[in-house]
């Protein structure tokens, strides 16, 4: 079994994992970050996005060998300490989450948006959560949740 | 405990500090951080991998099943067939038709025959092709139709009794006034009788989160089930029935569940075979449904087939409804007889009916079981009667509001079908969306291509009588109180994302003036928690909200007993809020929270109290069947939808859907809201792109679904969903907590007719059939073009006669 070696919220971790073990498995399975979920087995719900060196992924989608070297962050990765990050503190405020199954997806992938731009428009928003599905909300208030976590982590940096 | 006509919670409170407002939900933080625990988040030590072996046929018999090769793989514990669990369930209890496992016959592709139980899911899966069954094919019914003409067989199901039809689970007829009377009065007098044929796709839940289970057996010979239920009552009680165990031992957890929308509302094959599978290894199983086996298990919307007949007269004025239907049960009963009598049972409101009358017929049919989805039988008729009142205003040139406002049924009266409804906020809903939406300046108004279509729609706030029998209570919470000023709230309900728990945080915060995290909620344990019968039917705020006040005003009244001997003043001058105990009129006297309840302590012993409401049992008629659409009280919601329709392709955008609706009163708007959008978002998926649908015996597989994956069901993405804007209406009902009523059903009724109203604004094509997909539509202009020729270059649609 191939031996990993990568960084995850931060902690330099080394994993043994099949060849076809997937990203999600392993960060479920064997470190026990539960908090990534799985929806759907083929891609389209986006429960299990996590970022890989800084860059939103479905973790379902990716062989776990491939994140060799990389700095994984995961939802539990997401904020320092005890606190909440902008955009969890964002999703929890705007009630951007019901059930609760997507939202690390959800907010994971909105991350990466804010990232990129820190102060998207709600069609930019909405074209950017394409691949994360909710099946509560009717998204209205994600969108309120992205676009609010994102003026908030412009405004942290 | 609560029972509203001997009065209870009923009356306002006079001033409301925590209730209304706009607060966070409980559960927020431990979901935003991925630190909430889902079903199957949990790991336990030795923990084995259990895999449900399907059946690839329709309709078989099973003449063997050889489990010799399976088990005899190295790492399989254990392996389960139907002989091993013989007992039939069903969540109702008249019609208990279906085994954990087959027996001897499999009645849909998916249909479970066998469960392995294996070191890790590779060995389950691997084991799962071991398993030998010999099947001998059997004809199988895909439509509903010819299910109910195969009067003499071959039947799906043995006949309940002798001479009866095996394919047929229900069948209701209920009449209420003279219908063909109506029809004729409407026809004479200058008014308007319209008949219509309409088909509702079947469509399902999908929630994120797909079913998950884990049994563990112990020595002790108690047995503990986890599962992403919305029941985990019933779920209890059949699991001791069909496992043959004392009900005493046997615990049902339920986790945190990641959506649910009825999906999750019976007990699935899963609970059962991770719970036989552990007392045979005597390790934890867990079960993980894949995506396609959620299509499978499913239990979503009936497809409704329905022919309805509407009579008014010329000032619009509702004569007549006759209505028959045939709904595509597939392979099991589910809750179909609830189902069937809820095609009939919830039409009759918000409009006054002077004569209706209803036929339905559910059919068994060789595909998954249906069951409830969101606004559980209701949703098929009350797109099908919007349409009918659209034609009708239509053809009586009134404004489809008005018309609706005409016949509008008022509050504190009764229906045509004899259910009692309180209060009623539904014109104030029609107001609101007129309003909201510009409808005066769009309606008929709009360049071709562009249009708005209204609808309304009713729903219960949960039903008068539970699923099985009995007179205990329908909830039920119990209440401890910490020397700390903690209060912890033992709640049997179900956290299904819509947000129980969190209500039941605001409940007990207001009466007892604590604040909202000193609240603790634990829910969802049946070793644990008092009975609540599940999160279905609308009924949780209604139910558990009253139950909660029961149990806090029986601690606030010994509070405020001993609070009120100290300050020499009388009980009710002393105010619980904001973390203090305060003199009414008097607020220089106060004193924290924590110390009025040490002093209750110190005068009562241990401070904590029980709570429970039951439903009134006199709110409807005596026929046969009245009882099942009888609730406490209904909601009333009115939708306006704008679409803009391209007419070259025949897709359907839908702009913007304005949601007022009557919660009674909003315990939380920002919660209701929630409810609103997700409801309105999932008739907009329905009426717009979802459908379940089945390859036929010429495309050949006869019954096996055509798309059970979320790459071929399309569901809604956030760039697909319209803009939705929510307008709550509170027309405080009298037994409502605080006056609250439903708002996580009825919101999603009306978006499936208002956008098909709103198509026929737009294009003049009426959308007779779902979903409204581009292939549907443009054939229906088509055909319209074809028809009237000048329709497609007209600036607005030509009337239909």
């Amino acid at each position: 079994m191939p031996t990993l070696e990568l960084t995850v919220n931060g902690t330099q971790r080394t994993v043994e994992v099949r060849n076809r073990t997937l990203l999600v498995e392993m960060l479920r399975e064997h470190l026990g970050l539960t908090g990534t979920h799985v929806g759907c087995d083929t891609s389209q719900c986006g429960a299990c996005v996590v970022l890989v060196d800084g860059v939103s992924v479905k973790s379902c989608t990716m062989l776990a060998v491939q994140a060799e070297g990389a700095a994984v962050t995961t939802i539990e990765g997401l904020a320092n300490g005890a606190g909440l990050h902008p955009m969890q503190e964002a999703f929890r405020e705007h009630h951007g989450l019901q059930c609760g199954f997507c939202t690390p997806g959800m907010v994971m992938s909105a991350v990466d948006l804010a990232n990129r731009n820190p102060d998207p428009s709600e069609h930019e928003v909405r074209e950017w959560l394409e691949g994360n599905l909710c099946r509560c909300t009717g998204y209205h208030n994600i969108v309120k949740a992205v676009q609010a976590g994102a003026r908030a982590m412009g405004g942290a940096s | 405990m609560i029972r509203p006509a001997a009065g209870g919670a009923a009356q306002a409170p006079e001033a409301l500090s925590v209730v209304g407002r706009r607060m966070r939900k409980v559960d927020g933080l431990a979901k935003a951080t991925g630190r909430a625990r889902y079903t199957d988040d949990i790991a336990l030590p030795g923990m084995l991998h259990g895999k449900i072996l399907r059946s690839p046929h329709p309709h078989a018999r099973i003449l063997a099943i050889d489990t010799s090769r399976a088990a005899a793989l190295e790492g399989v514990h254990a392996v389960v067939t139907g002989r091993d669990m013989p007992t039939t369930y069903g969540i109702i209890p008249w019609t208990p038709d279906e085994h954990p496992l087959c027996v001897d016959r499999v009645r849909y592709v998916g249909d479970g025959v066998a469960a392995v139980a294996a070191v890790d899911e590779d060995t389950a899966n691997a084991a799962l092709e071991l398993v030998e069954v010999a099947y001998e094919e059997l004809p199988a019914y895909l439509d509903p139709h010819d299910a109910i003409a195969a009067a003499d067989g071959p039947f799906i199901h043995e006949p309940r009794k002798p001479g009866r039809n095996g394919n047929v689970t229900k069948v209701v007829k209920l009449a209420f006034g003279d219908v063909e009377a109506g029809i004729a009065a409407a026809r004479e007098e200058g008014g308007v009788v319209v008949e219509g044929d309409y088909f509702f796709e079947g469509t399902t839940h999908t929630p994120i989160e797909p079913h998950c289970a884990i049994g563990l057996a112990d020595a002790s010979g108690k047995l503990t089930v986890w599962s992403a239920t919305q029941v985990p009552h019933y779920l209890h009680r059949e699991l001791a029935r069909v496992l043959e165990l004392d009900p005493a031992m046997v615990r049902v957890v339920q986790p945190p569940v990641g959506g649910a929308f009825g999906g999750k509302s019976e007990p699935f094959d899963l609970e059962f075979c991770v719970a036989k599978l552990s007392m045979i290894t005597g390790r934890p199983v867990k079960i993980l449904y894949t995506r396609e086996e959620v299509f499978y298990s499913h239990r979503g919307r009936h497809p409704f087939h329905m022919r309805y007949r509407t009579g008014a007269r010329a000032d619009g004025v509702l004569a007549a409804v006759d209505a028959e239907i045939v709904m595509d049960g597939g392979a099991y009963a589910s809750f179909g007889l609830v189902t069937t009598y809820y095609s009939g049972q919830l039409l009759t409101a918000p409009y006054q009916m002077p004569a209706y009358r209803f036929h339905s017929t559910r059919a068994y049919t060789n595909k998954p079981a249906c069951g409830p989805k969101r606004g559980h039988g209701s949703v098929q008729p009350r797109f099908a009667f919007e349409v009918q009142l659209d034609r009708i205003a239509e053809a009586l040139e009134i404004d489809p509001i008005e018309l609706r406002r005409r016949n509008a049924l008022g509050e504190g009266t009764r229906t045509v079908n004899d259910l009692r409804v309180t209060s009623n906020g539904f014109l104030e809903c029609l107001a609101m969306v007129e309003d909201a939406s510009a409808w005066r300046r769009k309606f008929r108004r709009l360049p071709y291509g562009r249009g708005v279509g209204v609808a309304g729609s009713t729903y219960i706030s949960g039903t008068n009588y539970p699923v099985y029998p009995n007179d205990m209570p329908q909830s039920a919470v119990q209440l401890q109180v910490d020397r700390s000023g903690r209060v912890a709230v033992f709640s049997g309900a179900s956290e299904i994302g819509q947000g129980v728990d969190s209500m039941v945080a605001y409940v007990v915060a207001e009466e007892l003036g604590v604040p909202l995290d000193h609240v603790r909620v634990f829910a969802g344990d049946t070793d644990f928690t008092p009975v609540d019968l599940g999160a279905y039917s609308s009924r949780v705020t209604f139910m558990l909200g009253n139950a909660c006040i029961d149990a806090a005003r029986r601690v606030k009244r010994q509070v405020q007993k001993v609070v009120a001997e100290a300050w020499d003043a009388k009980p009710q001058e002393v105010l619980l809020a904001g973390g203090l105990a305060v003199r009414a009129g008097d607020t220089g006297t106060q004193m924290p929270i924590r110390e009025a309840f040490n002093l209750a302590e110190a005068a009562f012993g241990a401070l904590g109290a029980t709570g429970s409401y039951d439903t009134p049992k006199d709110v409807h008629g005596s026929y046969r069947g009245a009882t099942i659409g009888a609730s406490p009280a209904y909601s009333f919601t009115a939708h306006v939808a704008e679409v803009e329709v391209d007419p070259e392709t025949g897709f359907v955008d839908v702009v913007q859907i304005w949601i007022a609706h009557d919660c009674g009163r909003a315990l939380n708007p920002v919660l209701v809201e929630g409810q609103m959008e997700g409801s309105a978002y999932m008739g907009f998926a329905e009426a717009i792109m979802e459908e379940q649908i089945f390859k036929t015996a010429d495309q050949g597989r006869a019954g096996l679904h055509n798309a059970p994956s979320l790459l071929d069901y399309r569901i809604p993405t956030s760039l697909d969903t319209p803009a939705l804007r929510s307008l709550i209406v509170e027309s405080i009902d009298p037994e409502g907590p605080y006056g609250a009523k439903e708002a996580g059903e009825g919101p999603l009724h009306p978006s499936i007719p208002a956008i098909a109203n709103a198509i026929y604004d737009a294009v003049g094509v009426r959308m007779n059939a779902l979903p409204f997909s581009p292939p549907r539509v443009w054939r229906a202009l088509q055909a319209e073009a074809a028809r009237t020729p000048a329709a497609r270059s007209a600036a607005t649609p030509a009337a239909v006669s």
